[in-house]
């Protein structure tokens, strides 16, 4: 008798990765974290935070430095063959296979796993449908816009069932129609009760999709909860940006002795603030940024993109 | 282990199917250059009377060239069904992904796409074969004294080419490919002992030790041994050990590359 499903679909313990080199990078620097079985968990962070290197430990891909990640009740480094068939994966990059038609990339895909071929024909003509691929079977992979074959991927990375599914950068280089599509598919899969982890640098995604969000930076977890409740947990109703044609320490001091005015991050071009109400705020930030050629005022609700600024001190898109 | 057998056949079939698909190209591909290489040399010159000397023990030319362009045939496949395709894959496109996530460890994938190289060498071999019997204006003395041991010599002559192809496959970036040509496969294969025998390098000896390194001088001199025994050619047992050292020495270094590339 198998026991029932853990809660935790994929656990990773201290996760350490150096590459080595004559300059080594540190990419995972103690990085813990845990999926729950069922939920969508955004790992967010900026570029070179070690999302692709996390998915790949997971994945097989990346042999760690230290420490270990458990999918399935699995432990990565010691079952890799047995892991393999846990996990699913879409990489940043279009890797379907350009030698054989969309169809035969989702058949041959069941073959690896074993499927024989009634069950991988079968399997084929149920992803197509319910990815709404079901006239382009035929047609090859570099004939595909960069939503389609990303839709491919996906119907492919699921084809065997997997525990858990990584999607890693999904939507990189989609334009914003493909990425609607896309969150479309990704919010299907969610109500199937796939597991997902996925990686990504934009915290609209992550806010939409997650059922939690981590935030990652320099190799670690910094933290870990429901979009709402990190947002909450700012404990201000307002991000006021304040954009100047100067900005020091002394214009932050200035402006976070403001009264409302929680938190002040000096940022390029100007200073964040997180405040509790905003009423009467605005006529004393203009004051006090006389002197500093105050461009811009902006005001809106707390994102992730704030959380973000909060516990690293600087923007995404650095 | 059997529980990775219906991977393996998975990734067969997958590359079975791509090899159908590109047939008619890969056999073009296979059969040009031998085909120009005997037309030129055993027909048109017998016809215009441009003396190419007859090879040793009074064989004709068309004889000598018969193991060895069949031989050349198959490094060409092993580099071309093999190495091209996977440098591309690990390099430039990283489609060998999908493949690699199938669940076997990925030792074994290597070693299907070395298996499967090897085939496609053999079926290179067979398409050259009677290319270079036929063609020749003059006369082809092929002679199979043992087809047990005919088998066993075109078996680890693919296995050496599919061998070679996967380590050049993962050594080699995709912008280096022509590189790879000049460098590697052009004296290869013109220092393969195709177009004389090996025993008549003899008055260049240190020739005739360097070429010792080549993997295509064992092929050579084995299909020699097996399709034209009347000719001069190594011992069969130096032969049948170096093509299997040949096979395990370059196999071993295209595993070891094959894994280095697909895990970090």
């Amino acid at each position: 008798m198998a026991s029932p499903p853990a809660a935790t679909a994929l656990s990773i313990e201290d996760l350490i990765k150096v590459y080595p080199g004559p300059k080594p990078v540190r990419a995972l620097d103690g990085l813990c974290l845990e999926v729950r079985r069922g939920e969508i968990l955004g790992l967010l962070g900026p570029n070179g935070a070690g999302k692709t290197t996390t998915v790949g430990v997971c994945t097989t891909r990346v042999v760690p430095t230290a420490g270990r990640a458990v999918v399935d009740g699995l432990e990565v480094q010691a079952n890799p063959a047995a892991v393999k068939r846990r996990v699913g994966v879409v990489t940043q990059h279009n890797t379907l296979d350009r030698s054989c038609t969309v169809a035969e990339n989702l058949y041959y895909h069941c073959r690896y796993f074993g499927m024989g071929h009634a069950v991988s024909r079968a399997r084929t003509a149920e992803l197509l449908e319910q990815f709404r691929l079901g006239d382009r079977g035929g047609m090859m992979p570099l004939q595909l816009s960069g939503g389609l074959a990303q839709r491919v991927q996906i119907a492919r990375a699921i084809a065997h069932r997997p525990a858990v599914l990584f999607l890693d950068e999904p939507s990189a280089g989609l334009d914003p129609q493909s990425r609607l599509a896309l969150w479309e598919v990704i919010g299907d899969l969610r109500n199937q009760g796939i597991t997902i982890l996925l990686t990504t640098h934009y915290m609209e995604e992550a806010d939409r999709l997650s059922d939690r969000v981590a935030i990652i930076d320099h190799g670690r977890v910094l933290v870990v909860d429901s979009p709402a409740a990190l947002k909450r947990g700012l404990g201000a109703a307002t991000v006021i940006a304040v954009h100047t044609e100067r900005a020091d320490e002394g214009l932050r001091t200035a402006l976070a002795g403001l009264p409302e005015v929680h938190e002040a991050h000096l940022l390029e071009g100007g200073v964040r603030l997180l405040a509790g109400a905003r009423d009467g705020l605005l006529p004393r930030i203009i004051e006090a940024t006389q002197g500093y050629g105050l461009r811009d005022l902006s005001v809106t609700e707390p994102t992730l993109e704030t959380v973000f600024i909060k516990y690293t001190g600087r923007d995404l898109r650095d | 282990m059997t529980e990775y057998l219906a991977p393996i056949w998975g990734l067969i079939l997958r590359d079975t199917r791509v090899l159908r698909r590109t047939f008619a190209p890969f056999v073009t591909r296979t059969v040009m250059n031998p085909l120009l290489f005997v037309f030129v040399f055993a027909y048109v010159f017998p016809h215009i009377g441009q003396d190419i000397a007859g090879g040793p023990a009074g064989a004709t030319y068309a004889t000598v060239l018969v193991p060895g362009l069949v031989s050349v045939g198959m490094v060409f496949a092993g580099v071309g069904a093999v190495a091209l395709p996977l440098a591309m894959e690990l390099g430039a496109t990283g489609e060998i992904e999908d493949r690699v996530l199938a669940p076997i460890p990925v030792q074994l994938l290597a070693v299907e796409k070395l298996a499967f190289g090897a085939a496609q060498a053999i079926i290179a071999g067979l398409a050259v074969f009677p290319l270079v019997t036929l063609v020749p204006a003059t006369e082809v003395h092929v002679q199979v004294a043992s087809w047990p041991l005919l088998l066993l010599m075109v078996l680890l002559a693919g296995l050496t080419a599919g061998a070679l192809g996967l380590m050049l496959g993962t050594t080699v970036r995709p912008q280096q490919i022509g590189l790879m040509f000049a460098v590697v496969v052009a004296p290869i294969t013109f220092l393969g002992c195709v177009y004389y025998p090996w025993a008549m390098l003899h008055r260049i000896p240190w020739l005739q030790y360097l070429v010792l390194l080549n993997p295509l001088v064992y092929m050579s001199e084995g299909l020699r041994a097996v399709l034209t025994p009347s000719l001069p050619h190594m011992p069969l047992w130096a032969v049948l050990a170096a093509l299997a050292g040949a096979t395990t020495g370059l196999g071993w270094l295209g595993v070891r590359g094959f894994v280095r590339r697909t895990i970090a």
